[in-house]
């Protein structure tokens, strides 16, 4: 691939809440198209570093940029603005309860697009096909599992067709055949659309299956331990700890 | 033979554990034991479970004591025949991979507790003047037609606090209007002054007793349930997929709940002043003996326009006080069930303590303007 143009960047981060710091300058480029994996043992600060990277919390300090603009001290138009070209999957899904499915896809199209209701209904109809709920249209979330209400969270965050796709833990209490098929899907979308994903989870068959670049936070010296393709890391750990979390604590002859 | 048994040999522990060890509650022995442990002349300790048969927890949590004040000694406990199982689950136990980022101090001083306590409230203050600001920015954007407030959102809260709420209200503020008359009757009988239970009734429920009635029963029965929607959208990460869409919650969530509160209270404080006459009149006519023409017409005669419109106001301010109440601990609601729990009741709370000062601000301020 040739050099291409970093769709994220992360300056200096300190992430943290108040008096409590996780992470200290952390650096590091997530490129267009790509996979990108943050990884790191529970409660390190991953899902603390997707907060910050799509704008939910602030950074003690550092920047971020998107498309190479500010998105960390940008204004509230410019921040709403690249917030609606990110899709969000939630570790819950966090669909919008007193909405159906159909509802819940639609709202960021209401809002943000000049479709009309019936354009805005077939696309919607479309989104949840693409994750494999057609004919779910008119369910509640309290209806549908916990496995189905992830899809339609997949779906919802692509409801404006977004350039970067961010995913909390988008494997966690799925079986191994959703979960697979989850990543196939994330594979699909970013082979046929492009989108640039970001993904937070510790599950190695899909580090393994999707990433094709990741950091590894470690919470005990707060850093940036290693990056690059997973599968490279795995042949090459730069360290014990990144080999025995990618080995699931087997070390070196797994 | 005793289960658990240990000896002192010169600067040896050396302790055996016999047959089962179900359940074991001996914390006598136990102590001695640990005692035993720490005492500075022992330099090695063997436990030997060769006559050990079955197990629990509880023998578990005795090695892991005693590991623990081995290893702060420095002695490496030697292990004879032990169970595969005790044995991992013991260094299982005793491999914590990271300890707590923060210890959390529990011993503070009188002076710290004061300061904190200060700090807290600045912090409510200023959180407070903030969602009164933000609340009040969001107004602003709906009337210049930038908000991204849904009309169907706004209808939905209407039909919530507005007719839903009319059988609640209908009838505690009729039995309200039935016991002032009760109470006032007594009294009133004693002079063979009866007939003036229809003014009684009509001043005080028109005055404030319609608008409090309301404002409590919205308080719990809207104020509660708006803090606990918000609450739990927190939690289930709703509002966070809200704010990266780019819609402000306090549009989308708070706009519209606070709109219809402050639009249906003031019709309901209305309705109830009607139906507390309503019940004062069926004490009237049906106890007092009063004949309901003339009853009526002494309501209509104590009806003046001050007192009316007096309590229509407090109406409006509790529609506000609770609609705010209500949506502001639901937006500060923590991540868990707990809290949502924790949100509803201090929303209660505080729109019914808010509503009192209000209405004692409200009553300083008729008495200096005269009304
Ligand atoms: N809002 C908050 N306020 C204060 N501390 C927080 C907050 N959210 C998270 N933390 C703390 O930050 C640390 C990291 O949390 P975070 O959720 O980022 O971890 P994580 O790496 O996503 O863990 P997991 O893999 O278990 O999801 C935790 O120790 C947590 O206690
Ligand atoms: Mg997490």
């Amino acid at each position: 691939m040739t050099e291409s143009q970093a769709k994220i960047e992360a300056k200096d981060l300190n992430i943290g809440y108040g008096d409590f710091v996780l992470l200290k300058d952390a650096n590091f480029q997530i490129n267009e198209h790509d996979i990108f994996i943050i990884m790191g043992g529970s409660g390190c600060g991953k899902s603390s570093m997707l907060r910050v990277l799509t704008g939910l919390v602030k950074p003690l300090s550092g920047k971020v940029f998107v498309d190479g603009v500010d998105f960390t001290s940008a204004s509230v138009k410019t921040k709403n603005k690249i917030m609606q070209g990110n899709g969000i999957l939630y570790q819950s899904g966090a669909l919008f309860s007193s909405m159906t499915l159909a509802e819940n896809i639609a709202l960021p199209m209401q809002l943000y697009t000049e479709y009309s209701s019936s354009q805005i209904k077939e696309l919607a109809s479309l989104k949840l096909a693409l994750v494999g709920l057609a004919g779910f249209e008119d369910y509640y979330p309290s209806e549908i599992s916990g496995g189905m209400k992830k899809r339609a969270g997949l779906a919802r965050a692509l409801a404006l067709d977004p350039e970067i796709v961010y995913f909390d833990e988008p494997s966690a209490g799925l079986d191994p055949v959703s979960s697979k098929l989850l990543d196939d899907l994330i594979l699909d979308i970013n082979q046929t659309l492009g989108t640039t994903i970001v993904i937070v989870t510790h599950e190695l068959s899909s580090i393994f299956a999707v990433g094709n670049n990741s950091i590894f936070l470690d919470g005990e010296t707060k850093s940036i331990l290693a990056r690059g393709n997973p599968n490279e890391l795995l042949k090459n750990p730069p360290n014990e700890k990144v080999l025995q979390f990618l080995t699931r604590g087997e070390g070196k002859n797994a | 033979m005793k289960k658990i048994k240990f000896d002192i040999e010169k600067d040896n522990l050396i302790l055996s554990i016999n047959g089962d060890i179900l359940l074991y509650d001996d914390n006598e022995n136990k102590q001695k034991l640990y005692n035993a442990a720490q005492n500075d002349k022992i330099t090695k300790i063997v436990i030997d479970a060769t006559q050990l048969q079955q197990w629990d927890s509880s023998l578990v949590a005795i090695i892991f004591e005693l590991a623990k004040i081995a290893l702060k000694r420095n002695i490496k406990p030697e292990k004879i025949n032990f169970p595969v199982g005790l044995d991992r689950l013991i260094n299982l136990a005793l491999s914590v991979d990271r300890k707590p980022a923060q210890i959390l101090e529990n011993k503070k001083t009188f002076l710290e507790y004061v300061g904190d306590w200060g700090v807290s409230v600045y912090n409510g203050f200023n959180k407070g003047t903030d969602f009164l600001k933000q609340s009040w920015q969001a107004l602003k954007r709906l009337l210049s037609g930038k908000s991204v407030m849904r009309g169907i959102d706004l209808s939905f809260a209407l039909e919530d606090c507005g007719y839903k709420a009319i059988p609640i209200v209908t009838l505690i503020s009729f039995m309200v209007g039935l016991i002032l008359a009760f109470v006032g009757a007594v009294q009133l009988k004693t002079f063979g002054a009866q007939i003036y239970v229809a003014s009684l009734v009509t001043i005080g429920m028109t005055r404030i007793m319609g608008a409090i009635m309301t404002g409590i029963i919205m308080a719990g029965r809207t104020g509660a349930s708006y803090a606990a929607t918000i609450g739990t959208m927190q939690v289930n990460e709703e509002v966070d997929a809200l704010k990266t869409m780019g819609i402000n919650p306090v549009d989308f969530l708070v706009l519209p709940r606070m709109l219809a509160l402050t639009v249906t209270m003031p019709i309901l404080t209305m309705w109830a002043d009607f139906m507390g006459m309503l019940g004062g009149g069926f004490v009237g006519v049906t106890m007092l003996g009063i004949p309901m023409q003339k009853y009526w017409d002494m309501s209509v005669s104590a009806i003046t326009m001050d007192n009316f419109l007096v309590g229509i106001f407090h109406g409006l301010v509790f529609g506000i006080v609770t609609a705010i109440c209500g949506c502001y601990y639901g937006v500060h609601c923590g991540r868990n069930a707990d809290s949502v729990g924790l949100a509803t009741t201090k929303a209660v709370v505080a729109s019914i303590v808010w509503m009192i000062v209000m209405t004692g601000i409200i009553t300083v301020a008729c008495e200096v303007i005269g009304i």
